[in-house]
């Protein structure tokens, strides 16, 4: 195994996650001596034992303050096999919000238990959204082992009531004190009855990394680079599968053809490329592509109608017929829900867009298969979907007509200058 | 080059694309740094085999260190880029310095104040900077995109959620963001890569004997006349070198014998300190970066 892996963790409040990271952190030797200092001295008003490791990871004063995390954080390690980003989670506040954004990306996930208190609620819809989110491979860390005296059973009662969501997952539950650091980075001798890996040691040697290569070739064009008349160029990062030079794309949605001639990089032409590359693309055919569309071997499918499984992360609703910007890949066009969804709800949701997209089932494909919801009025990151499967385009049923749309926007906007802004937004999207 | 690094390097030339698309006017903070000299490699990369669209902006508070502007103007011309450096001259003319008005205030006023001029009087909707999450504890809930109100000013409690690679490019007027490629890199990614590129670097990174004044565990290059000295301090010739380029006087250097790329990264596998300890400005009150970031500073 090598190359990097991500990770996201999640727990409900007092878990010990941020003891846990900080203890992966402390023992990988990845936090510095003038970090530990500055801990040091900050742990003597606290009450989380001899150095409190959740001070190297909540960054904020008022985390500090209130002695718990407010926002996802990003961590860096690396061991002699392996090296890390880890999304650490906060596991109440905006917990839904968070729990998406550090797995969208993540390979595994990390849920953290209390051995005292078993599988609780919240356990249960962590492990739902990361595989919502598509994560396959789960650790089940059950923490605070010292406090119910290492005993077998505690663990084996918490192993029979893992939550029905990793029913189809990989799980490795592991017994651990983050704590003291049994069964963190090497086996504990306070656990004979466990006889799985230590909880670095499976991060090290897991193969849960999702071969985006795999797939069939997407490429979202991000650019036309067009330097002078001699040149010609589509630059964009590879969001799935390969191409070589040589091979027949098709442009979406037009659906028009034509050959890869080269494909070129600072570092020179390559012969082929593979997600998750950043190239320049040069066609051989006069074809009209421009920032937003897709180039795709194959067909994947080209629609304006789909279901979404869609996390909602906004104070302010989603309202069913409301306009709201849809990014997708490069391309940005507006859409509207079905149905509402308040602020850390999931649901299945019927998605119209004001112009096609090219798509694939999440499941089948993330990079082709997500996309984020802003609210034109705030210009916040709203939602966040899946796609589940394409619907077949009913003609303008669900999506207004153009001055319908303006007239919503407005009437949804909170001020004048919002409205405004929305209208203008919108004219663009109606006129571009 | 490992596959982490081509992972990374295809991640950030994918940002910089992102908001060479889908803003009216960018601009990239050029500090000259080792974080700033992959920056401007990865937006040559990006745009390869065009220009790079945008400008370079220097914030020069004049107490840089005199190898860094050299390098500077060496750098900009063989990339060819347009580079803009501002300074706050009314401060200088006051006379401002750290010594006279204590680290936070030199800074607030030479450092934030000169950056959020400048991106004003430019128009500036998107400033890229080199800023890496594992620098400082702030920095790791930092945003890819970090929104920044009318007056540039940070609020952590306020940042717009980040879902797989899909950035929210989308501005209230007034708004701007700051835009960080390099994230998700590490010191010892930002030092594997420019080995692996052959990226130049200001020579300050490499040890040779400097004169400096010790005092306690910081090693400062007495360049401004300003540097007062302790009783019993004089100059010493030791063999040193910066991980870390900032003002001058207030960018301490460590003592290490690293003359290569390779010995640099040798010695960070084994260093125990972190990068910023000597950045005095980093410590002089509890979350100081957090706080200068909330005024604005990158």
């Amino acid at each position: 195994m090598s190359g990097l892996l991500r990770i996201c963790t999640a727990g409900s409040v007092d878990d010990g996650k941020s003891t846990l990271i900080g203890r992966l952190l402390y023992d990988s030797r990845s936090v510095y001596e003038d970090q530990i200092r500055s801990v040091r001295a900050a742990s003597r008003s606290r009450t989380a034992g001899p150095i409190d490791f959740s001070l190297f990871t909540d960054g904020l004063r008022a985390e500090r303050e209130q002695g718990i995390t407010i926002d996802v954080a990003y961590r860096y390690f690396a061991t002699a096999r392996r090296t890390f980003i880890l999304a650490d989670t906060p596991g109440h506040e905006q917990y839904t919000r968070n729990m998406a954004t550090g797995a969208s990306t993540a390979d595994v996930a990390v849920l953290l238990v209390d051995a005292r208190h078993g599988i609780r609620e919240q356990t249960r819809r962590h492990a739902r959204i990361a595989r919502l989110l598509g994560i396959s491979t789960f650790v089940v860390a059950i923490n605070k082992m010292d406090l119910v005296d290492f005993d077998a059973d505690v663990f084996a009662g918490i192993q029979g009531d893992l939550p029905d969501a990793l029913d189809a997952a990989r799980v490795q539950a592991i017994p651990i004190s983050a704590l003291d650091g049994d069964n963190v980075i090497v086996p504990s001798g306070r656990t004979p009855w466990y006889g799985g890996p230590a909880l670095l040691p499976f991060l090290e040697t897991t193969d849960a990394v999702r071969p985006a290569a795999a797939a069939p070739f997407r490429f979202p064009v991000q650019l036309v680079i067009r330097p002078d008349d001699t040149f010609r160029g589509y630059a964009g990062q590879i969001a799935s599968g390969s191409v070589s030079v040589g091979d027949e794309v098709t442009a979406w949605p037009s659906g028009a053809k034509a050959r890869i001639a080269r494909i070129v990089t600072w570092d020179g032409d390559l012969a082929e490329a593979a997600a998750p590359m950043s190239v320049t693309l040069v066609l051989d055919g006069e074809i009209d592509v421009s920032r937003g569309d897709t180039l795709a071997s194959g067909a994947p499918h080209v629609g304006r109608r789909f279901n979404a499984h869609v996390v909602w992360m906004d104070e302010r609703p989603l309202q069913p017929g409301r306009p709201y910007v849809l990014k997708h890949g490069t391309r940005t066009v507006t859409a509207s829900a079905a149905a509402p969804l308040a602020l850390n709800e999931i649901d299945r949701l019927t998605i119209t867009t004001g112009r096609p997209i090219v798509f694939e089932p999440y499941a089948e494909n993330r990079a082709t298969g997500s996309f984020i919801l802003i609210d034109p009025a705030t210009n916040f990151t709203a939602g966040a979907g899946m796609i589940v499967e394409a619907l077949p385009d009913t003609g303008d049923a669900i999506v207004p007509g153009a001055a319908e749309r303006l007239a919503a926007a407005a009437r949804a906007a909170a001020s004048d200058r919002a409205a405004i802004e929305a209208v203008r937004a919108l004219l663009e999207e109606v006129l571009a | 080059m490992s596959s982490h690094l081509r992972a990374l390097e295809a991640d950030s030339i994918h940002i910089i694309r992102e908001v060479a698309a889908e803003f009216a006017r960018p601009v990239m903070l050029y500090s000259i740094g080792k974080d700033s000299s992959v920056l401007l490699r990865l937006a040559q990369k990006a745009f390869y085999p065009g220009p790079i669209p945008f400008p370079l902006l220097h914030i020069d508070t004049t107490y840089k260190f005199r190898e860094m502007i050299e390098f500077r103007d060496r750098q900009a011309a063989a990339v060819g880029a347009r580079l803009i450096v501002h300074t706050n001259l009314e401060a200088i003319a006051d006379g401002t310095q750290p010594f006279a008005v204590g680290t936070q205030r030199c800074c607030a006023l030479l450092k934030t104040k000169a950056l959020l001029d400048a991106l004003q009087a430019g128009g500036f909707d998107a400033a890229f900077g080199g800023a890496r999450r594992d620098e400082e504890r702030s920095r790791a809930k930092e945003r890819v995109f970090s929104l920044r109100d009318p007056q540039g000013q940070w609020d952590p409690k306020r940042q717009r959620p980040e879902l797989w690679r899909l950035l929210n490019s989308r501005l209230n007027p007034g708004e701007s963001v700051r835009v960080f490629p390099l994230s998700n890199w590490t010191e010892l990614d930002v030092w594997r890569y420019i080995d692996a590129e052959r990226i130049p670097v200001v020579p300050l990174y490499f040890a040779r004997e400097r004169d400096v004044i010790v005092r306690g565990d910081s090693l400062i290059v007495p360049e401004q006349e300003f540097v007062p000295l302790l009783p019993g301090e004089r100059p010493q010739r030791v063999v040193c070198r910066m991980r870390s380029l900032g003002c001058s006087p207030c960018t301490g250097a460590i003592r290490s014998t690293a003359t290569t790329i390779p010995d640099i990264i040798e010695e960070l596998l084994a260093v125990r300190q972190s990068e910023r300890q000597l950045r005095i400005i980093d410590h002089d009150q509890d979350g100081s970066m957090e706080m200068k970031k909330r005024e604005g500073y990158f």
